[in-house]
């Protein structure tokens, strides 16, 4: 049995270590490309959401590689998540791409379905599972942990991509580490050559929350490294979704104590009711991004997605009640680079003027330009 | 409150076309003034477009422009969140989240009773309470509440009759209408009812199909225990209530001998409706059942839908003679 599983940002590497601690031999999909999305798009239904048509390009392009099963999330509505599977097994019969899908979803009757397709899967004795499992689990944490580091140094380096870089290595050794110790030492490397990337100190840096279907917002392939954008534009991100939250909140139920999303608490009035994926921990996250001071936020959904259309909807009362400029950008495959660049940099090119604006630092016209010595030297137009 | 004679407005979109007359009759006999909003005409749609998102959905859109235009006429409007009709079941995200979004646009907002209608866990407390909480919101308790809720579902029970009877073209086949210019054709045509029924928002596909000579078959004729029984075919139990009822009638209708073709409409952004209407396609092709998709949204023309209406009613009727 070959496992494959679609990809979502560095899930991979956490899948990987998990699917092969219980193991099973593992063939990665190839990193999400265009050819990957032109796969999905050509087989998919054209009005079903971006994630569906990516996730097909990784089963097809795995199968190339010679994976014969899927390993994958499934869900009990009303997100369209929850019949990923089925309509994916029935595309991928129609073109004759025969594979054995192993869908984990919320039991329908009794627990014991999530535990016999566990049973299915587990190749080794229990304890060295549960070992891979956790080991996996720190891998999360510990690319969380570098990420959130990786956000606050773009806006900030000199030369801009050396933090990336540096992450990206990272990656590479994290996947190969095989025990704790291994990780601990990797973390402690990288926070010590990031630390040493030279870097300015005088520059302004907006805050910036993004918030929106996870999907889009972990994965690079489908919102255009707009992370990265950002950064080059003098930005600093912060956002809610990490993957190793998004694992604790939905397989641990929140045992373990990681800042979780509270929609229920900070979201109404605005949006009194859950909706589905998303949407109602996008509403609360820019309720608490305006609360710590972010300068702005930008929701980022795949078109047609219905729980961040209510999101969508209800932002504009957020936005007046809390002050907080909010842009809504809706990704799909005619998503182009220069479209989205144009956006975000008109954007935070508004976002710094209201910042210096409130600061008193506003050009009248006449002498010197506060505003152009401090812009980042992409808006300055160099 | 309860001295005061109300004005309500239930905007005559989306869940109207399934609950309007349960909904009616409910606070009618409670003593309040219902006020529907007209069918869809262009103002209302071009008022619920204006107002709404781009990315939503045409009957969203509709929605927000029978809304608006009952806002100023009316003293609530009664917008429900429609979580769950029925047990393990959703409708829509966007059905949970309408009273949040009308409150967001809306400006000025009269009061908006938005009980919540929840009965994917326990259905028969989840529709006490929501029934309850119907009443509470304009004030009303006690045993009149039992009163109206029977009156409702009564006047409800004979009403679904009602539209089930409407065209049982399956039983009795078309020996009756003869000379018309062509025997009538059954045609299954598959959708929400909020398109299939709203003449304006739909295009009155119905009607169409009929004129062109097709006997329309749609979701509300077909028994419900039948379009169950065909859902059991899907891989896995469908969530959507009106998924279920879609792709069901869709499989039930496949296996009819007699019905020559199908048709689904659907709205442009419709979320259940990609992944629903592409398995009842691919279901169709398998099976050799001829298959037309129309998807609307506010752009659509109406010269090109009656081509290819025409085109489609054409293709049947030269397959039946062949």
């Amino acid at each position: 049995m070959k496992v494959t599983f679609p990809h979502m940002g560095h899930l991979w590497l956490i899948l990987k270590t998990a699917l092969e601690g219980i193991g099973l031999e593992v063939v990665v999909p190839p990193p999400c490309t265009r050819r990957t999305l032109e796969l999905g798009v050509r087989h998919a239904p054209e009005s079903a959401c971006l994630p569906l048509k990516v996730n097909l390009g990784n089963f097809l392009e795995a199968k190339e590689l010679g994976a014969d099963t899927i390993v994958m999330a499934g869900g009990v509505g009303p997100c369209r998540i929850g019949y990923y599977a089925q309509v994916q097994r029935e595309i991928l019969r129609d073109i004759g791409c025969d594979y054995e899908m192993v869908v984990f979803e919320p039991p329908d009757v009794h627990f014991s379905e999530v535990w016999d397709k566990v049973k299915y899967l587990n190749r080794r004795p229990w304890q060295e599972g549960v070992r891979g499992v956790i080991l996996a689990w720190q891998k999360a944490c510990a690319i969380d942990l570098l990420e959130q580091e990786l956000q606050r140094l773009r806006p900030r380096e000199v030369k801009p991509g050396q933090a990336d870089a540096v992450f990206q290595r990272a990656l590479r050794d994290l996947d190969a580490a095989g025990s704790r110790g291994d990780i601990k030492r990797i973390v402690k490397r990288v926070k010590g050559e990031m630390a040493k990337i030279p870097r300015y100190t005088d520059r302004q840096v907006v805050r910036l929350g993004i918030v929106g279907e996870i999907y889009t917002v972990l994965e690079p392939l489908v919102n255009l490294h707009i992370e990265r954008r950002l950064g080059a534009l003098g930005v600093e991100v912060v956002r809610g979704l990490f993957i190793s939250r998004w694992i604790n909140d939905n397989l641990f139920k929140g045992l373990l104590p990681l800042p979780g999303h509270n929609p229920e608490k900070t979201a109404p009035p605005y949006l009194n009711h859950f909706v589905g994926g998303h949407g109602w921990e996008s509403v609360g996250d820019t309720v608490t991004f305006a609360r710590e001071g972010c300068d702005g936020v930008i929701q980022l959904a795949p078109l047609t997605c219905m729980p961040e259309i209510v999101a969508h909807s209800v932002m504009a009362s957020v936005q007046e009640a809390k002050g907080i400029p909010i842009m809504t950008i809706y990704l799909d495959e005619q998503t182009g680079e220069s479209g989205l660049q144009t956006r975000l940099e008109a954007f935070i090119d508004m976002l710094l003027w209201q910042k210096r604006r409130q600061a008193g630092k506003v050009y009248n016209g006449r002498g010197r330009n506060p505003c152009q010595e401090t812009m980042p030297g992409c808006l300055r137009g160099q | 409150m309860n001295n005061k004679m109300w004005r309500l407005g239930v905007p005559r979109a989306l869940f109207y076309y399934y609950y309007g007359p349960w909904w009616e009759i409910f606070f009618e006999t409670l003593g309040i003034e219902v006020i529907v909003s007209p069918p869809t005409y262009r103002e209302i749609m071009d008022l619920g477009v204006s107002l709404a998102v781009a990315e939503a959905c045409l009957p969203v859109k509709a929605y927000y422009g029978h809304a608006a235009w009952l806002a100023s006429r009316v003293d609530a409007l009664l917008v429900p969140r429609l979580v769950s009709v029925e047990r393990k079941s959703y409708i829509c995200p966007k059905l949970m989240g309408l009273p949040d979004m009308l409150r967001a646009t809306l400006k000025p907002c009269p009061q908006i009773i938005d009980t919540t209608v929840n009965l994917a866990r326990r259905p028969e407390e989840g529709l006490a309470a929501a029934v309850q909480g119907m009443a509470r919101a304009i004030g009303v308790r006690g045993h009149r509440v039992e009163l109206a809720k029977a009156a409702a579902e009564a006047r409800y029970r004979s009403w679904t009759c009602e539209r089930w009877g409407d065209t049982k073209g399956l039983e009795t086949g078309n020996t009756d209408q003869a000379g018309e210019r062509r025997y009538a054709l059954p045609v299954g045509v598959i959708g929400h009812g909020y398109l299939l029924y709203d003449r304006y928002l739909g295009m009155d596909i119905p009607g169409k199909v009929a004129a062109l000579g097709g006997q329309v078959i749609l979701p509300e004729n077909i028994d419900p225990q039948e379009v169950e029984k065909a859902c059991r075919q899907l891989p896995k139990r469908l969530y959507w209530t009106l998924g279920r009822k879609i792709i069901g009638t869709a499989l039930y209708l496949m296996e009819q001998e007699k019905v020559a073709g199908l048709i689904h409409l659907t709205a442009f952004g419709c979320g259940p409706d990609s992944l629903v209407g592409d398995l009842a396609e691919r279901y169709a092709r398998r099976r050799g059942k001829p298959f037309l998709l129309l998807t609307l949204d506010e752009h659509t023309g109406e010269a090109g839908l009656n081509t290819r209406l025409e085109a489609f009613m054409d293709m049947l009727y030269r397959r039946r003679s062949a």
